[in-house]
């Protein structure tokens, strides 16, 4: 009798537990609860593995949507976009020539979607790399890189050229003539140090170039190996190597105090709206930090409550809409324009005009005078200088402010004139009387390639922003200068080798003007 | 500002090292000399020993009527041979700039990719290219002739039939 009793209770529990199952798995897994109270969200937040990254407070500068424009999470919501339709294109790719382009065909006429995907993957690399060279920009313009946020900075830096990298070996894949070629030269680039060692007759024995060329292609031509070891990369080294860094970075911003901001942040907000929850209900003046303690560091005191507002939902929200505006972006350009695919390619014709992605044209513009300088020299000069900057420029003025510091917004504006002036200048130059070569057929080949249109700019942009340093007598005044004067040469670059080079890389107002074949 | 009783040791000073820190000194400098070493045997796989490019010799026969300083390109390779009266040779058609092939002209030679132009001999007369188109080695075999894409010779050389 009493035994029956037990066993029926235990089926009633079992019973019950198995009915309240799914009720449990969800509360297990969200222990927070739903976040309505002010505890609720900050649990939501720090609970949650993906989510804490997330500070559980921000500051209400950092909400501001002028700070930061929302670039950064745009560059990342892009780098998640390309992640998933990556991910289902390797379905149907396969890393070998001529199948390559063949499977590519599949994907863009055959496959269920294929097209659509292909689409979205081409054009949120694309946005990627539009949206983190901007971001950049804001993180300079806004002086945001200054202490303790240097190595972030320097991490930064690394996310481009991995961003970079991740185009370009990306666009080999399709194995198309565009591809093909734009690859030949870029390899070559990579080789191009022997025009120094060859004009100093030292190649035999030492040769950088050659063996840079030989470690990303595997062979001495574009082949099999080479499109394997770019696969490679594309798929798995560096998209790992890049999320890994990326989680530095979003680490890195909270432990650096969350964004840059002005020092009298809080008293040039607006006051909190009047519904807003307070931080301290009991009012401690003084707010304890884990890392001010290990750090040997008194509390705050006296600070009062910061003028700070919960991330859920005041960052999360934000991050979202930004996250659904770079969605729309990419789906409606997709929807617009197809990702190209050219013929299959062919190693023994050219396309001709042989044009790489777009934001490599405006080094293609600089290869075009000296394949070194253009392609390597100046390139890895303006990576060392943008990597030095935080820690030359040591000022206070103006930080987490657009165009604060000494110079201000017309220091910018005329470094962007001189910029502009100075590469349509040297442009049309080189373009209307061609350079040492065609005056002097028999020159030696080191003073074309230490003395060309594209080393004379960059000498003028340096000698313009020590100039500014000089006049205005701050680092950040000349590194204003040198990074709008080098913007200036990027975009106008980019446009000339996008727009105006045509058939044999000849000048031309138009494409309509184009030779016909 | 830390404030601590004289005497006492504080956790922000520096510890010393004690005898039996040595040992894990020994095995902190071990893993880093070991992860140096497979750094560099690792970086040492990716770099070919042997080459999986096709051959770079072949036969060639020219074509009876060819005009003498008429370029004519084997099937399938980036050079062109030129015959005149002195004989037989040999012109690589990969530009010395960033590696596109380039095209016979009336002048000479011609890249599409950053515009640079070679003389009829291969000098360069424009544009980036940093050297002259090399002259491939080219020997009289069987009636044909036999080029090596993997051997230069001076420009002008030639060989007769
Ligand atoms: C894959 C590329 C990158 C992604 C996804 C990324 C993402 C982010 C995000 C989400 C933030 C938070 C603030 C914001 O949205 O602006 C941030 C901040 C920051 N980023 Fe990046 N970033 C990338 C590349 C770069 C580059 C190229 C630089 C500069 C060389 C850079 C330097 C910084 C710095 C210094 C901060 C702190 C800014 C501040 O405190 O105001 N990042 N990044
Ligand atoms: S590859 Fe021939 S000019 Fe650049």
């Amino acid at each position: 009798m009493n035994r029956q009793l037990t066993a029926s209770r235990a089926l009633q529990e079992f019973r019950n537990n198995l009915r309240q199952a799914p009720r449990r798995i969800l509360e297990s897994a969200f222990r927070s609860g739903r976040p309505v109270s002010d505890r609720a969200r900050a649990l939501f937040v720090f609970g949650n593995v993906f989510l804490h990254l997330h500070p559980v407070r921000v500051h209400r500068w950092s909400l501001r949507w002028t700070t930061t424009l929302g670039l950064g999470v745009a560059g990342a919501a892009a780098f998640l976009l390309t992640l998933v339709t990556g991910v289902l294109l390797m379905f149907y790719y396969k890393p070998y020539p001529d199948v390559a382009y063949q499977s590519i065909k599949d994907l863009h006429f055959v496959v269920p979607t294929g097209r659509f995907i292909r689409n979205i993957h081409r054009w949120a690399g694309n946005v990627m790399v539009v949206t983190v060279l901007l971001h950049m920009a804001r993180v300079f313009y806004t002086a945001a890189y200054r202490k303790p946020r240097e190595f972030n900075w320097l991490v930064g830096l690394a996310l481009l050229v991995l961003t970079l990298a991740l185009a370009f070996t990306g666009y080999l894949l399709p194995w198309d003539q565009l591809a093909y070629w734009a690859i030949t030269i870029g390899a070559n680039i990579a080789q191009s140090p022997r025009e120094l060692t060859d004009a100093l007759g030292i190649t035999s024995w030492f040769d950088p170039g050659g063996l840079q060329r030989l470690l990303l292609l595997g062979s001495d031509t574009v082949g099999a190996e080479a499109l394997i070891r770019f696969y490679l990369l594309h798929v798995m080294i560096l998209p790992l190597v890049l999320a890994a860094l990326l989680a530095v970075h979003f680490w890195r911003v909270r432990k650096d105090g969350g964004l840059a901001r002005p020092p009298d942040a809080d008293r040039r907000l607006p006051p909190l709206p009047g519904n807003t929850y307070p931080v301290f209900t009991e009012a401690p003046q003084k707010t304890y930090q884990v890392v001010a303690i290990v750090r040997g560091r008194t509390p705050v005191v006296g600070a009062g409550p910061e003028n700070t507002l919960p991330s859920m939902p005041h960052l999360l929200y934000a991050e979202l809409a930004v996250f659904m505006l770079v969605v729309f972006i990419c789906l409606a350009l997709s929807l617009a324009w197809d990702a190209p695919l050219k013929e299959i390619a062919n190693p023994l014709v050219p396309e001709n005009p042989a044009k790489a992605p777009w934001y490599f044209l405006g080094i293609q513009e600089l290869v075009s005078y000296s394949a070194f300088m253009g392609g390597l020299g100046i390139p890895l000069l303006a990576l060392l200088g943008l990597g030095l900057i935080p820690y030359l420029d040591r000022e206070q003025e103006g930080t987490g402010e657009w165009f604060a510091g000494p110079g201000g917004a017309r220091l910018a504006g005329l470094s962007a004139l001189f910029g502009f002036a100075a590469v349509v200048a040297v442009e049309a130059f080189a373009i209307r009387f061609g350079w040492i070569r065609e005056w002097f057929p028999e020159a030696p080949q080191l003073l074309v390639t230490l003395i060309n249109p594209a080393t004379l700019l960059t000498l003028a942009y340096a000698l313009f922003s020590l100039w500014i340093l000089r006049r205005y007598d701050s680092v950040r005044a000349g590194a204003v200068a040198l990074f709008t004067c080098f913007l200036c040469g990027f975009v106008v670059t980019t446009v000339i080798g996008t727009f105006f080079r045509g058939p044999n890389w000849v000048f031309y107002w138009s494409a309509a003007d184009w030779p016909a074949h | 500002m830390t404030i601590r009783a004289a005497g006492t040791r504080s956790r922000l000073d520096p510890e010393p090292v004690a005898r039996r820190d040595v040992l894990g000194l020994a095995s902190l400098l071990s893993a880093a000399a070991a992860l140096l070493l497979s750094a560099f045997g690792m970086l040492r796989l990716p770099k070919p020993g042997v080459l999986a490019s096709a051959g770079k010799k072949y036969r060639v026969s020219l074509p009876e009527a060819l005009p003498a300083g008429e370029p004519y390109t084997p099937p399938g390779r980036a050079v062109a041979l030129f015959r005149d009266a002195q004989g037989v040779w040999a012109v690589s058609l990969v530009c010395t700039h960033l590696g596109c092939i380039v095209r016979p002209s009336a002048q000479g030679f011609e890249c599409p990719c950053h515009g640079s132009r070679f003389g009829p001999d291969g000098s360069v007369i424009k544009g980036p290219a940093p050297k002259a188109l090399p002259w491939l080695k080219v020997t009289a075999s069987g009636g044909g002739f036999l080029v090596d894409e993997g051997a230069t010779v001076a420009p002008g050389t030639r060989v007769s039939s």
